[in-house]
């Protein structure tokens, strides 16, 4: 009896393992996924240990020194410095870390609600329920997520947190959107049947039957969107109601930098570009897993 | 069909309603004092509770939605509080400046995006195609404000190109005011050198506004020219000895059109939020900057009022977008107005 339990566990890793490698061999096979992953990966550890790499941390808090002013790229200013002295370099590596946090915090806020919303109203399809959520669904969508959320923000106050909160209330609409369209198509489907004859609870057919049928489409969606939430972040600070001067958002950077052109170019270009790899990254890599997860779902 | 545009307006209009609640509501349910902010730091305190009664802002939540709404229906948004002036007044001076704009950009995304989009079909995998694809990578990956301050440096700074900020030159007067498209105007007063400045003005902001959108319609267009160049049909026409130009233009652009006009629907109301963007570089003088300004000044009227603005854009536009679809293909004809 415990002989056979062992196999079974083995057998289960081993076909798991069988199925990572299989997706990493479709992943690997678009060379602009593994490059975008090994940028995504870099800039991730860069973010991290911003405090202990980069040449300057203590230029991401308040900090001057005129007479390294508007300096030019060099090899001690590897992206220049800005109108009071700091390194840009250091500055977009600490930007990293906001960009990253708004990414993950309001993914992590808004996928959860949208998803379980959109599960119930897909299981539901066709009843009140499903007309009340989707109806209100509708209405979050009435305006570009952009729109709403600098209107939220602009009647909070603008910080980072608030900012934050802003892109969660307009992004969760989203995921209840696209799961309520795998839900509602799932629901019909012989197992969730089979499910409802063995007298299985709701719950149980929702979450533990429909949900993981959809995660592979969730979690590319996450990915994509992780570049999308983040250019909306750095877009907002541009405008000036998300992460305040003098921290070091990409958007502020682009923002305060902007006013020195032409002449120092350098302070609006770098952190333009940082903001452009990131996202550039997000999406191939969101391409790549779209490639593994459509291939399997045929 | 009447009956396919009615319901569709009734979902529009509901829509709508629930958007104002939602926004009435944020912009009510937030701490601080409306009155006072209106008002500014120097009025007494029986001025702002003057102003709050005024307001209705001593009045429960429902009874306040109310007055607003009622107000609304006689287009009365209220008072912005940076201009103070009335919002509905305020619109008025700054929507045409921004839907110039807009359409300018509508134009050439769907002109580029259309002449890209067949090139790359066409001639797929060629070093083209390739291009065209880094292109609308990049296109997806870059914010607009970062494409606006790219090409203004670039071409108006740099190279010099093209003129700088603005809608006119300081120095320009402009022509009288009739419809508010600056274009329009100066054609109406026989100016036509005044247009062309203006048109100048509009390149480099409406380029900005267009770059992802130019990408994305190239791509759905090369999709369905690279699709529809297998079918059998296409090799029949082939067989027969039509021309290559024809063949692109009468049988290959054609079903390419309804995937474009209806993503040129979503397009629309995305250029309206980049607009705030590309306004805010080139110091357009336009709805999304007014906007902006409002947001910065935390003018709570103003703010509402932009939002049911644009969602009463995005509304008309993806009805406008169904029913034109509704005309172009006949299946979806058939299913939802034959009956």
């Amino acid at each position: 009896m415990r002989e056979q339990l062992r196999e079974d566990l083995l057998a289960s890793l081993r076909q798991k393992r069988r199925g990572f490698t299989k997706g990493w061999y479709k992943f690997s096979r678009n060379p602009l996924s593994v490059i975008g992953l090994v940028v995504l990966v870099s800039i991730v550890l860069a973010a991290i240990l911003a405090p202990y790499i980069t040449p300057y941390p203590e230029h991401a808090k308040p900090y001057t020194n005129f007479q390294d002013s508007g300096k030019p790229p060099s090899l001690t200013h590897f992206f220049g410095t800005d109108r009071v002295g700091r390194d840009i370099f250091s500055r977009v590596i600490f930007g990293y870390r906001f960009s990253l946090t708004i990414g993950i915090v309001v993914l992590s806020l808004g996928v959860a609600p949208g998803v379980i919303l959109g599960l119930i109203a897909g299981y539901h399809q066709g009843t009140w329920i499903d007309t009340v959520i989707m109806r209100i669904t509708d209405i979050f969508l009435a305006v570009p997520p952009l729109v709403l959320a600098l209107a939220i923000t602009a009647m909070l106050t603008p910080n980072l947190m608030n900012q934050m909160m802003a892109i969660a209330l307009v992004w969760w609409p989203w995921y209840s959107r696209l799961v309520f369209a795998l839900a509602s198509s799932l629901r019909s489907e012989y197992f969730v049947r089979e499910a409802e004859l063995t007298g299985a609870s709701k719950l149980h057919i929702m979450f533990r039957e429909i949900l993981p049928n959809c995660l592979a489409p969730v979690m590319t969606k996450m990915t994509l969107d992780m570049g999308i939430v983040i250019l909306l972040g750095a877009t907002l600070s541009f405008i000036g109601l998300g992460v305040q001067p003098p921290k070091p958002g990409l958007g502020t950077m682009v923002a305060e930098g902007a006013k020195r052109l032409p002449g120092e170019w350098w302070g609006t270009i770098f952190p333009a570009l940082a903001i452009v790899v990131v996202i550039l990254a997000f999406n191939l890599v969101g391409d790549g897993l779209r490639d593994v997860f459509a291939v399997e779902e045929v | 069909m009447v009956a396919f545009i009615g319901k569709r307006l009734f979902q529009s209009l509901f829509v709508l309603f629930g958007l104002s609640l939602l926004i009435f509501f944020i912009a009510r349910v937030m701490p601080g004092d409306p009155a006072r902010a209106a008002l500014g730091f120097l009025a007494t305190e029986e001025q702002v509770e003057r102003l709050r009664e005024e307001m209705h802002l001593n009045d429960p939540f429902p009874v306040q939605y109310y007055y607003w709404l009622r107000d609304l229906m006689h287009g009365d948004l209220g008072r912005s509080s940076y201009t103070r002036r009335p919002v509905t007044m305020d619109l008025v001076q700054y929507i045409p400046a921004t839907f110039e704009l807009i359409l300018f950009a509508t134009l050439i995304s769907a002109i580029i995006g259309q002449v890209t989009g067949v090139l790359a079909g066409y001639f797929r995998n060629s070093w083209f195609d390739g291009l065209s694809r880094l292109v609308s990578y990049l296109g997806i990956a870059t914010p607009s404000f970062v494409v606006a301050i790219f090409l203004l440096f670039v071409f108006s700074q740099v190279l010099k190109l093209a003129p700088g900020v603005g809608r006119l030159p300081i120095m320009m007067t402009p022509p009288a005011r009739v419809t508010g498209f600056m274009t329009v105007d100066s054609l109406l007063a026989g100016r036509p050198d005044i247009a062309l400045t203006a048109l100048k003005h509009m390149i480099l902001p409406a380029i900005s506004l267009a770059v992802i959108h130019i990408a994305q319609e190239g791509r759905i267009t090369r999709t369905s020219i690279v699709e529809n160049m297998q079918k059998d049909y296409i090799t029949v026409h082939r067989v027969h000895g039509i021309r290559t130009s024809r063949l692109v233009f009468k049988y290959l652009l054609k079903p390419s059109i309804i995937p474009t006009v209806t993503v040129m629907g979503l397009d629309f109301a995305f250029l309206m939020s980049n607009a705030f963007l590309v306004e805010m570089v080139y110091m357009w003088p336009g709805f999304s900057r007014y906007a902006v300004t409002a947001m910065l000044n935390k003018d709570l009227n103003a703010i509402v009022a932009v939002v049911l603005v644009i969602g009463l854009t995005f509304a008309m536009v993806n009805l406008l977008v169904d029913i034109i679809t509704m005309f172009l293909d006949p299946t979806i004809r058939l299913r939802t107005g034959g009956s």
